[in-house]
């Protein structure tokens, strides 16, 4: 039976409490972790298989190994909480419900590669947030968790939140470190990567919330206990947001490796009002829709490459029968289109033309040939751009084409939908 | 290498003060309503940048006023996930209907401005739209009316 640890506390009345959380174990796993070596703590995160949560799935342990080791440099670990990808509402419930378990995830981050300052970085719409985690911050120095000399262990960190404003691509770990500088949120060119080159110039590690999370579990249990969850390449418990057409939507904590079946039917309950599955995005927005018939596949990093999409986030959005491809590809595109920060041509011109011509389709305007100009501002799009979200727009426009193409030629020569029209 | 503790010249932003210009845009935009020419210098004066530099970073961000909006800010989600339940268009509608007003426009009165945004991280409770900082989660046309009667008395 699995059994959850992420989302352990979340259902306790106060769980954002410091109280709450130290009466249910809180803050052990940084005891253990301050009587070990930072080299012993790197080595288990590593062992324990540990992939990033925030999107890109980079394995945490070789991250931590990038870090410099000099003494005389100050390092910083900045947290990722800008939670922006459609679908994805995982990381706003955790610092909603669970703020300490992520500090503590950065006390031991932080003593694990040195660093003495840490900043979190949270999306300006999430002013609950924004006070759930002042008052954690502020209640971790008050019981000795933050500050100086931590524990009796000689590590000093501090810890101070920081409100973006309305932008998803600050999300982008370099565009943040920009908005965290108070800057125009414009991703910077990798390499330097952060951990050698980060905010104000010092090396920096960039977690996502959801990976903080993890690591007080990998030091409480062990890194074996992480790494006999999940499948080869994908270890551990995952987040899994579900939302669209579904009975019952809402994050649920499961196994990596799970098939995606079973979350939809049997965590979230299956399709609502007894219609048919016809789509679902496996990993956010930006991900590669996939059909009814690929529901069996593993919710893991490597098995969703293989049927042509991407973990991602995890978040999963199911659409049934009665769902308009073209209408969701629009929608998608336009989100996109908004989005992108204008630095580089074609995500910034290629998002608006592709939204452009899904619209006019949508409503009974499309022309013959717009499929092929759509692919065509694909790859003008794809591997073109300046940060990967040129790749990643390009996947809900793409992948609905690839495989509901019948739907687009269909706008196009009755300038009306197929959906409707099998309503009849 | 702690930058804090550097000596910089006149001429030459201290990044980690810099590093404050977006919270102090909140607390300006608090103060002023919206980040007027006034809200703007005064902000540019104290974090030792121009204008100039002030205003090109606040309208990179949607949250920001740049010009001056209704006391309620209403932002109706459009993503894909509140559309599929439901949301979107009807709500948005709805709210237009109720308000009297489009998309982007502000009421007579100065009380609301209806904004379109997408995805709010509550798809699992979708419908899901905003007042000024407050998420309102599973909305309908009757938990509307009566949001936007509340809102009115207040
Ligand atoms: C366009 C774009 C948006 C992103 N948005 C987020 C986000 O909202 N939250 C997040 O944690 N990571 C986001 N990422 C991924 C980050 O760049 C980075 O990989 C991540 O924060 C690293 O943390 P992890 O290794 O723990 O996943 C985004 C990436 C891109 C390209
Ligand atoms: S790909 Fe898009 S978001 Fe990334 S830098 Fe270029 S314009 Fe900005
Ligand atoms: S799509 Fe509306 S809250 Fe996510």
């Amino acid at each position: 039976m699995f059994e959850p640890v992420l989302t352990r506390n979340i259902h306790r009345p106060d769980s954002e409490k410091i109280s709450v959380y130290l009466a249910h174990g809180g803050y052990q796993a940084a005891r253990k972790a301050l009587t070990l070596a930072p080299e012993e703590i790197i080595e288990m995160v590593k062992r324990s298989g540990l992939r990033g949560r925030g999107g890109a799935g980079f394995p945490a342990g070789v991250k931590w190994g990038f870090m410099p080791r000099d003494a005389d440099v100050q390092k910083i670990v900045a947290v990722n909480t800008d939670e922006g990808e459609p679908g994805t509402f995982k990381d706003r419930e955790i610092v909603e419900s669970d703020p300490h378990q992520v500090i503590e995830g950065v006390i031991i981050a932080a003593y694990a590669v040195g660093a003495s300052r840490a900043y979190v970085y949270i999306r300006g719409e999430f002013f609950l947030g924004v006070k759930r985690w002042i008052k954690a911050i502020a209640d971790a120095y008050e019981h000795g968790y933050l500050g100086e000399n931590i524990l009796g262990s000689g590590l000093n960190l501090d810890m101070s939140v920081h409100r973006g404003a309305g932008a998803y691509i600050c999300g982008e770990e370099t565009a943040m470190l920009e908005s965290l500088e108070g800057k125009r949120g414009n991703p910077r060119l990798k390499p330097p990567y952060p951990a050698q080159t980060g905010l104000f110039g010092l090396p920096t590690l960039v977690h996502n919330i959801e990976t903080l999370t993890c690591i007080p579990n990998i030091i409480e249990r062990g890194s074996a206990w992480f790494a006999g969850i999940g499948t080869e390449e994908s270890k551990g418990p995952k987040i899994f947001s579900v939302s669209g057409h579904v009975k019952h939507p809402g994050n649920y904590e499961l196994p990596l490796g799970i098939p995606l079946r079973e979350i939809i039917y049997e965590h979230a309950g299956g399709i609502r009002g007894g219609q048919k599955l016809k789509a679902i995005i496996p990993g956010g927005t930006s991900t590669p829709m996939l059909t009814a018939d690929q529901i069996d596949v593993p919710m893991a990093f490597e098995t969703l490459k293989q049927v042509g999409s991407e973990l991602g986030t995890g978040a999963i959005i199911v659409m049934d029968e009665s769902t308009c491809m073209v209408e969701a590809a629009r929608r998608l595109s336009k989100f996109f289109a908004h989005e992108s920060c204008g630095r580089c041509t074609p995500c910034r011109i290629g998002s608006q033309r592709i939204f452009e011509i899904l619209d006019r389709m949508e409503h009974g305007k499309g022309k013959t040939g717009d499929i092929d100009l759509i692919l065509e501002l694909v790859q003008g799009i794809d591997g073109q751009t300046f940060c990967p979200m040129g790749a990643m727009l390009v996947n809900p426009p793409r992948s609905a084409i690839q495989r509901f193409r019948e739907e687009f030629e269909y706008h196009i020569t009755h300038k009306c939908c197929l959906v409707d029209a099998m309503d009849g | 290498m702690i930058l804090e503790n550097k000596e910089y010249p006149p001429a030459v932003v201290n990044p980690r003060r810099r590093s404050r210009l977006l919270a102090a845009l909140y607390i300006a935009q608090e103060q002023y309503g919206w980040l007027g020419p006034d809200a703007i210098q005064r902000v540019a004066d104290r974090l030792g940048l121009t204008p100039g530099q002030v205003k090109s970073t606040a309208s990179f961000y949607t949250m920001f006023k740049l010009e001056p909006l209704g006391k309620y800010r209403i932002q109706v989600c459009e993503g894909l996930s509140c559309y599929l339940v439901g949301g979107a268009e009807p709500i948005i509608d709805h709210v237009a209907k109720r308000l009297n007003i489009k998309p982007g426009e502000t009421t007579p009165d100065g009380k609301f401005t209806l904004e379109i945004v997408q995805c709010l991280a509550a798809c699992g409770t979708a419908p899901a739209l905003r007042v000024n900082d407050e998420l309102c989660e599973n909305m309908t046309p009757e938990n509307i009316d009566e949001l936007i009667e509340q809102l009115r008395q207040e």
